[in-house]
């Protein structure tokens, strides 16, 4: 195993473990926001896009670029703000502080 | 390393934090929506390091450029316009979408480097193992996303779709899939075996997703979300970018948790919903007619509107049935008219209500009622007691005092204490069982009531009667 797979190994590993970490007992409420929410860091695959566009060179390569460009595009910028539009609701109004201290 | 490899990692390693610290700032809703911005804010640096990466290292062409930013530019566009203008009752299909379209992305890259690295040589099972999940993993969540989005918003029937001999087309699915693996693993690179990874990984998804019910589909939904994760992570193994692998490896872990709960809450396993057959929501079939409690008592809406009317506390119990009627708009102005009488009114909300955990609140805040008026299941059940009239509507299995008991389908399920009121009234288009497919006591109680409706009509009709015992 070279030392540049394994390295990758061991940060995808810890990473998955930092998921389980910092996801658990979400309050019910913000499940749907939160499953939007990391949707849209699932976008981050348009960094992966931008790489495969630059090493495109025939038009298979092109055709594939842009694909891979548009899709990652609508993932990361759809998630972004359909999540801030669902959590926007829950503090647009004075009444929500008082709601938020109750659960507390 | 270079000093821009150095660099751009360095910053890589930031916008990674910034997801993990937005999604700790998530769980809690006063930080929620500060979360969500600093994993923008994450988002944000890693795509103008990359942009900064690649015009430094100038490889790539002109017509590369182009590809790129139309690509970017019409997806930016077409995202964020469908995102700004969906109702809310529709945002669990936007999600699946949005998320069908990550997992393309990831398995595009695959596919792109298979055929770009290989270009006729063989590659070391280190490159195409991750290729290879990639891809597949990206496909199942494709067609499976594109599927459920389908079926969320009707254009696919929500009834579970079975195929004939379809086990028998899974196994030669999954073999095919295995098949696809020896051959980009095994053998020298060729366009054919990766287009045959992909048809079949999309003709699975396909097949994963069409036998499962409506009901069922926001946790294959959360699942097929985690499931882009990993595609996303795998890409990044592909690519050699760390960004993708934390980024992608925290969805994959963070959608299974979510995945979990949810299935938890409805009182399923994974296992079981992906079996299929099940999970048509409010399933309208005669057969189940056979053992219906024939002692109900029916009402109508002018007596629900004098019982309501004469009130001092009211409990909303609202489930599915509102959220498919799209009955929030009616149910808000209810509470309102009630309200302004000095009743005191609010929202008993089961974890699983609505179409998706948590939906049930986005569309409530969306008709702008007061946050303190949502009672979360723990907060809810001391208060049924003192409650005079508790209005379910649309809403079944979460509130089945059989849940209580051992020896059903739904033992165990904690549930909304709606028997323990005063008074109890359903709002349901028939007397057909939930999911869970479980006959519901409740309904044949005797401090219950039954108004046989669609939730939007019926409570456009309450409305009317209230208001007139009110004046």
């Amino acid at each position: 195993m070279s030392q540049e797979l394994f390295t990758n190994l061991a940060i995808f590993v810890l990473s998955l473990l930092v998921g389980f970490e910092v996801m658990s007992k979400i309050p019910a409420t913000l499940q749907t926001p939160m499953m939007s929410g990391a949707n849209a860091i699932h976008g981050v695959v348009v960094v992966g896009a931008f790489v495969i566009a630059a090493e495109a060179n025939s038009a298979l390569f092109y055709v594939l670029a842009f694909l891979g460009a548009f899709f990652a595009a609508v993932n990361v910028a759809g998630g972004y703000t359909v999540t801030d539009r669902m959590l926007g609701m829950f503090d647009r109004k004075p009444a929500a502080k008082k709601g938020e201290a109750e659960q507390k | 390393m270079s000093a821009l490899q150095t660099i751009s990692s360095l910053i890589y390693l930031v916008s990674a934090v910034c997801y993990v610290l937005g999604v700790h700032l998530m769980r809690s809703p006063k930080t929620a929506r500060k979360g969500n911005g600093l994993s923008a804010v994450g988002m944000f640096l890693a795509v103008i390091t990359i942009i900064v990466t690649i015009i430094i290292e100038g490889k790539i062409d002109a017509i590369g450029w182009v590809v790129l930013l139309v690509g970017l530019a019409l997806g930016i566009l077409y995202g964020v316009v469908k995102a700004r203008k969906v109702p809310m009752t529709d945002v669990p299909q936007l999600v699946s979408l949005f998320n069908a379209v990550g997992g393309g992305a990831a398995a595009t890259i695959g596919i792109f480097d298979y055929l770009l690295k290989g270009d006729g040589a063989g590659l070391s099972v280190a490159f195409s193992l991750p290729v290879f999940l990639d891809v597949v993993i990206g496909g199942i969540t494709f067609s499976g996303s594109l599927i459920a989005t389908g079926k969320l918003s009707g254009h696919v029937s929500g009834k579970p779709i079975s195929i004939p001999g379809s086990r028998l087309l899974n196994i030669i699915v999954v073999i095919a899939i295995l098949a696809s693996a020896y051959l980009m693993m095994g053998l020298t690179t060729n366009v054919w075996y990766v287009t045959l990874a992909l048809a079949m990984s999309l003709i699975f998804g396909l097949l994963m997703t069409l036998p499962i019910g409506g009901a069922d589909m926001p946790v294959v939904v959360s699942l097929l979300n985690a499931f882009t994760g990993l595609a996303v992570a795998f890409a990044g193994f592909v690519i050699n970018n760390q960004v993708l692998i934390i980024a992608g490896a925290l969805v994959g872990a963070a959608g299974t948790i979510l995945t979990l709960q949810m299935a938890d809450a409805m009182n399923r396993s994974v296992a079981n919903i992906l079996a299929g057959g099940f999970g048509t929501g409010d399933s309208d079939s005669g057969a189940a007619a056979a053992d219906v409690p024939v002692d109900v008592k029916e009402t109508s809406a002018d007596d629900i509107g004098l019982q309501l009317a004469y009130a001092h506390s009211v409990m909303i119990v609202p489930g599915y049935g509102l959220a498919a009627a799209q009955a929030q708009h009616e149910v808000a102005e209810l509470a309102k008219v009630l309200t302004d009488q000095g009743i005191s009114v609010n929202y008993a909300i089961h974890p699983v209500a609505g179409r998706m955990p948590g939906h049930m609140n986005v569309l409530l805040a969306d008709v702008n009622v007061p946050y303190e008026q949502m009672k979360q299941l723990d907060d809810a059940n001391p208060m049924f007691e003192s409650t005079d009239v508790s209005l379910v509507i649309g809403a079944n299995d979460v509130t089945n005092p059989l849940a209580r008991e051992s020896g059903n389908a739904i033992s165990g399920m904690p549930i909304l204490d709606v028997d323990k009121s005063k008074s109890v009234v359903v709002i349901k288009r028939s007397m057909s069982t939930g999911y869970a497919g479980v006959q519901n006591p409740l309904f044949a109680m005797d401090n219950t009531q039954m108004f046989f409706s669609d939730a939007k009509k019926g409570l456009q009709e309450i409305v009317a009667a209230t208001k007139q015992y009110l004046e």
